[in-house]
């Protein structure tokens, strides 16, 4: 079996020296070692759809955010003589952009109809009372996105110290705080939310609380589950024998290994938040007129579908995207953060 | 086959695992026999490629795997070369494997006699009735205690070690040619390790089964094998018998192993553990993949990876030292004591032998 | 068992007492009194109204009035539907919500479990891709914009389908189809998730290991132990299926509880309010103790024992 073919000279038999031996280790290249949030992001920057998403949202925030800087009429002015005008984008002459709609079944141009200049056009069109649409959807989504934010927030803060408390403390108060949640869980969410804002009266503040009222739960269940799998880890005992107090031990040992699960679930509530505001809205206790958000723009085109569809698709349209944005996201960073949950 | 007395020759199997930094070459160039009736354990590190060697036996592969080259005879075919529905065929009646935690390698929901019968259904065709009652032959056959009261247990109703014996009555019931055993005694306690050894001793000699034993754990190796490949870093370095691996170990790696592996007579008060980690396989070394961290390694084995250097007709390494060009080189003081041992044993079989044969040319006198 | 069964009946009273308490004393504080959206009343007869209606008495005797009502199944009286019972309101409206959701509940897992299997048995194929943006695209669409364009674009276009109103099995389908969206979705990636895991577990190793092929270790024993957990996820698709309800039913004038309960939320129609809050919450009870008590009896590894 000894295979002998090539003849080395007696020099290559010598022992390799020590310092030799370490160079041989130094020159092998390893994959580079990265830190845990370093490793999650190139997993995340791999997976194209979370990306296209992640920008996506990065542009709607900007757009909305940002719409004030836009030459834009403001999204409660009324063009009283422009109502119900198709979009038009100028240069364009693909039907749906360009001004024309369906009347009674004969494409018209709207815009000639009403008189329109030429130099006045709406890119997605007005509604009802004239109102630019599209001043009207970035204005819209900032109250749709800021609802959804706010609530999401407040959800985590109240979710998380709840959890956190409810796994870390254990024993009794765990038991009370358990049966707790388990009595709010067998009462739909939305039926609380409704019950508060008929108490309350609609407007931005009473709905952020709504929702942040009911969704925490499923936050502080999550949360604890994972604080009660920590607390047996051997860091955390390290922690304790070292004699930190467990309040530190809770915000320095547990709040960093749980940021993960934290970032996940955060990225399912904020679409389930903008969903209840829009759902809110359409059933009538959104945020009160002329203030509008997705839910309410989709409320009111809603009413006019048949004839001028586009009054309800555009606001649905960034509503859908917003909320797959979200969800595609949520779904990025929770292969991202957790390989093995990965195909 | 290149030898009547084997079942199963796997010759130099290279597999690779696409991975998004290139390929790892987990198997390079890996070749053993395995006789019928013997006990073959394949030692090694975590990541030497032991359970890779054995998943390509079973077919059962990851999906990212490549196999880059060689092949794997059994019968006179080529089990790499099988469709999938030709090796659903042998798995589980001429191949069956037993894996490493019985926790969780049975079906949770599935009642455990079903389970023991259902190589029987897929590979017999036996009706119901005559497969649950074989079953239950098997389970008293691997001990386990009350068995017809037991039968229409779940799996979370059983101990560990309980386990354990349902998954060899599993991989057992067809009575295959080859046992693959991937550490089957790893994740039990040490006073269950040592019943469920007892027990595949048992069922070998019954059934007379080939098994290939895979293990981190020298300990275990000694009462369980006949031979013993040593893994390093997807090849293997060195194999022989157990006692000429056990008592006279060439390769420096095995001189690691040995070392590090407390015994009754260890004196010093540290245990010697071997340097270093293995290397990284998405870029191989060139020369000897041990070199790194081989306090005997010489200048040649940076450049150019050892053949195997026959020390007895069963025994051979891969390391330059046995070339006769190669310096002396004292082994670890445990090495030299195992070798004095194994001259001492040599010795004593030889007189043995030889008394034997006078008796018996005094018989045909 | 029996000890389990009354422990989780004496929480479902629990939580309808508790649930009943609340709900009294918000519609107590609200502002206003319920007849200010009819037309403006001379005070003599608002103050009759309140005498009929019971609301000139103190505070804590309407409560026990009320906590007395409900024991006998009276939620009170609607003030919109004049002299109309709340009971009568339910009743004549909950079979028809019950139906609708049952309906949806059955055709959105069945094929969310199909669509979630086939994604996990082909994980990473175009069919996997496919079946996953079927489910986030079912997660991310609301069903009140669902219901409209399903409504427009099937129902009124091709004109197949009825667009409006309850009679037979026809009129069910499109807010059977808009209510299913979701739970559909749900399922799909729930399944999906749990199967992949199975399908990675040792156990599977375990099953092909003894030969069976693809399909049998599918069959055998990776779809029931993938199937066992989607029990766990009943419960929050049916709050799915109620909060669609709402708008599905109002969007195809659909008479049901969901229906009435946004009309009644337009008309601060309070006892109906309190009647129907109560009615989702014993229902979601109801189906969160049924998917309890099948989730111990289909997994032998959950036993209900009186321990617990």
């Amino acid at each position: 079996m000894a295979d002998n073919s090539k003849q080395f000279s007696a020099d290559d038999f010598d022992l390799l020296n020590q310092n030799d031996r370490s160079k041989l280790d130094d020159e092998k290249i390893a994959a580079p070692s990265l830190t845990f949030l370093q490793d999650s992001w190139r997993r995340l920057r791999k997976n194209k759809a979370a990306m296209i998403a992640l920008v996506l949202l990065v542009i709607l925030f900007v757009l909305s955010f940002g719409s004030g800087l836009l030459p834009l009429s403001p999204y409660n002015y009324q063009y009283s003589n422009y109502t119900n005008l198709p979009p038009k984008i100028p240069g364009i002459d693909i039907n749906g952009f360009n001004g024309t709609i369906m009347q009674g079944g004969v494409r018209v141009n709207a815009y000639v109809q009403n008189h329109v200049p030429s130099n006045v056009y709406f890119l997605l069109g007005t509604d009802g009372l004239g109102r630019d649409l599209f001043a009207r959807i970035l204005y819209g989504t900032r109250i749709s996105l800021t609802i959804a934010v706010v609530a999401s927030f407040f959800d985590l803060a109240f979710g998380v110290v709840y959890g956190i408390i409810s796994g870390w403390i254990g024993g009794r108060t765990d038991t009370i705080m358990q049966r707790i949640i388990e009595i709010l869980l067998s009462i739909p969410n939305l039926v609380v939310m409704i019950l508060f804002l008929v108490v309350l009266k609609p407007g931005l503040l009473p709905i952020i609380l709504a929702i942040a009222l009911t969704s925490w739960i499923n936050m502080a269940r999550l949360v604890r589950a994972e604080t009660l799998e920590l607390k047996e880890q051997e860091f955390v005992l390290a922690a304790r024998t070292l004699g930190e107090s467990s309040f530190k031990i809770a915000f320095k040992h547990l709040l960093p290994n749980l940021s993960s699960i934290i970032i996940i679930n955060l990225m399912f509530t904020i679409p389930g938040a903008i969903f209840f505001e829009a759902f809110l809205a359409w059933i009538g206790i959104g945020v009160p007129s002329p203030a509008a958000s997705l839910g309410t723009l989709i409320s009111d085109g809603q009413k006019n579908f048949q004839f001028l569809p586009y009054q309800m698709w555009y606001p649905a349209l960034v509503l859908v995207i917003i909320m797959l944005a979200f969800n595609i996201l949520g779904d990025g960073l929770r292969d991202a953060f957790d390989p093995r949950s990965r195909r | 086959m290149e030898n009547k007395d084997d079942v199963l020759e796997v010759r130099n199997l290279k597999i690779n695992f696409k991975t998004y930094a290139g390929d790892v070459k987990a198997i390079r160039d890996v070749s053993f026999d395995l006789k019928k009736g013997e006990t073959l354990a394949i030692v090694g590190e975590s990541g030497s490629g032991k359970t890779v060697t054995t998943r390509s036996i079973m077919g059962l592969l990851a999906n990212n795997a490549v196999v880059a080259g060689g092949k794997i005879e059994f019968h006179d075919q080529n089990l790499l070369k099988l469709g999938r529905k030709q090796m659903d065929g042998i798995r589980g009646r001429d191949i069956a494997e037993i894996f490493q935690d019985p926790m969780t390698s049975l079906d949770p929901t599935m009642k455990i006699c079903r389970q023991i019968a259902e190589p029987l259904i897929i590979h017999k065709g036996m009706k119901r009735e005559k497969a649950m009652a074989q079953a239950l032959e098997m389970m008293k056959l691997v001990g386990i205690e009350d068995a017809e009261h037991r039968i229409n247990n779940y799996p979370h109703q059983f101990s560990g070690g309980m386990r354990q014996r349902i998954v060899i009555a599993i991989a057992l019931v067809n009575r295959p040619e080859i046992l693959i055993a991937d550490e089957p005694t790893t994740a039990l306690d040490v006073t269950i390790q040592a019943q469920i050894l007892r027990l595949m001793k048992e069922l070998q000699e019954k059934i007379n089964t080939s098994i290939i034993f895979i293990t981190h754990d020298l300990g275990v190796v000694a009462g369980m094998a006949d031979r013993v490949a040593v893994m390093y870093a997807g090849k293997i370095v060195e194999y022989g018998t157990v006692d000429e691996i056990f008592y006279n170990p060439k390769h420096p790696y095995t001189w690691g192993l040995l070392s590090s592996m407390p015994t009754l007579d260890t004196k010093s008060e540290t245990l010697p553990s071997i340097p270093g980690t293995p290397p990284d396989l998405l870029d191989p070394p060139k020369g000897d993949a041990f070199a790194a961290r081989n306090k005997y390694a010489l200048k040649i084995d940076t450049e150019k990876q050892p053949p195997f250097f026959k020390v007895s007709p069963t025994h051979y390494a891969a390391t330059w030292l046995l070339d006769p060009k190669a310096p002396k080189v004292t082994p670890p003081e445990q090495i030299i004591e195992r070798q004095k041992h194994f001259a001492q044993l040599t010795k004593k079989t030889q007189k043995q032998n030889l008394n034997k044969h006078i008796n018996e040319q005094e018989e045909q006198l | 068992m029996v000890k389990y069964l009354a422990k989780r009946i004496f929480y479902i009273i629990l939580t309808l007492f508790i649930v009943a308490t609340v709900t009294f004393f918000l519609m107590k504080i609200m502002p206003g009194t319920p007849f200010a959206n009819q037309q403006k009343l001379p005070p003599a007869q608002q103050a009759q109204l309140a005498a009929q209606y019971g609301l000139n008495k103190p505070v804590w005797e309407q409560y026990l009035l009320y906590l007395v009502g409900l024991l006998h199944g009276n939620f009170g009286v609607s003030y919109q539907f004049s002299n109309q019972p709340v009971s009568y309101l339910i009743g004549s409206r909950i079979w028809v919500s019950i139906q609708l959701g049952a309906e949806a509940m059955v055709v959105g897992v069945l094929l969310g479990l199909i669509i979630g299997a086939i994604g996990a048995i082909r994980a990473g194929s175009w069919v996997d891709t496919s079946a996953t943006i079927v489910s986030i695209l079912g997660v991310s669409i609301p069903s009140f914009v669902l219901a409209v364009l399903l409504q427009v674009y099937i129902g009124l276009d091709t004109r197949i389908l009825p667009i409006a109103g309850w009679g037979g099995f026809e009129y069910t389908i499109l807010p059977m189809l808009a209510l299913a969206a979701q739970p559909l979705a749900e399922t799909a990636r729930f399944m999906r998730t749990e199967m992949v895991d199975v399908l990675n577990s040792d156990y599977i190793e375990l099953a092909k290991a003894k030969g069976l092929s693809k399909y049998g270790v599918i069959y055998h024993h990776a779809l029931r132990n993938s199937l066992i957990p989607i029990v766990t996820i009943v419960g929050p698709l049916a709050v799915n299926i109620m909060t669609g309800s709402m708008v599905v039913e109002n969007i195809f004038s659909i008479p049901g509880i969901g229906d009435q309960f946004v009309k009644s939320i337009m008309t601060n129609d309070y006892p109906t309010i309190m009647g129907l809050t109560i009615v989702y919450c014993l229902m979601l009870c109801v189906v969160l103790l049924i998917t309890d008590i099948l989730y111990g009896i289909i997994d032998p590894r959950i036993r209900i024992t009186d321990s617990k």
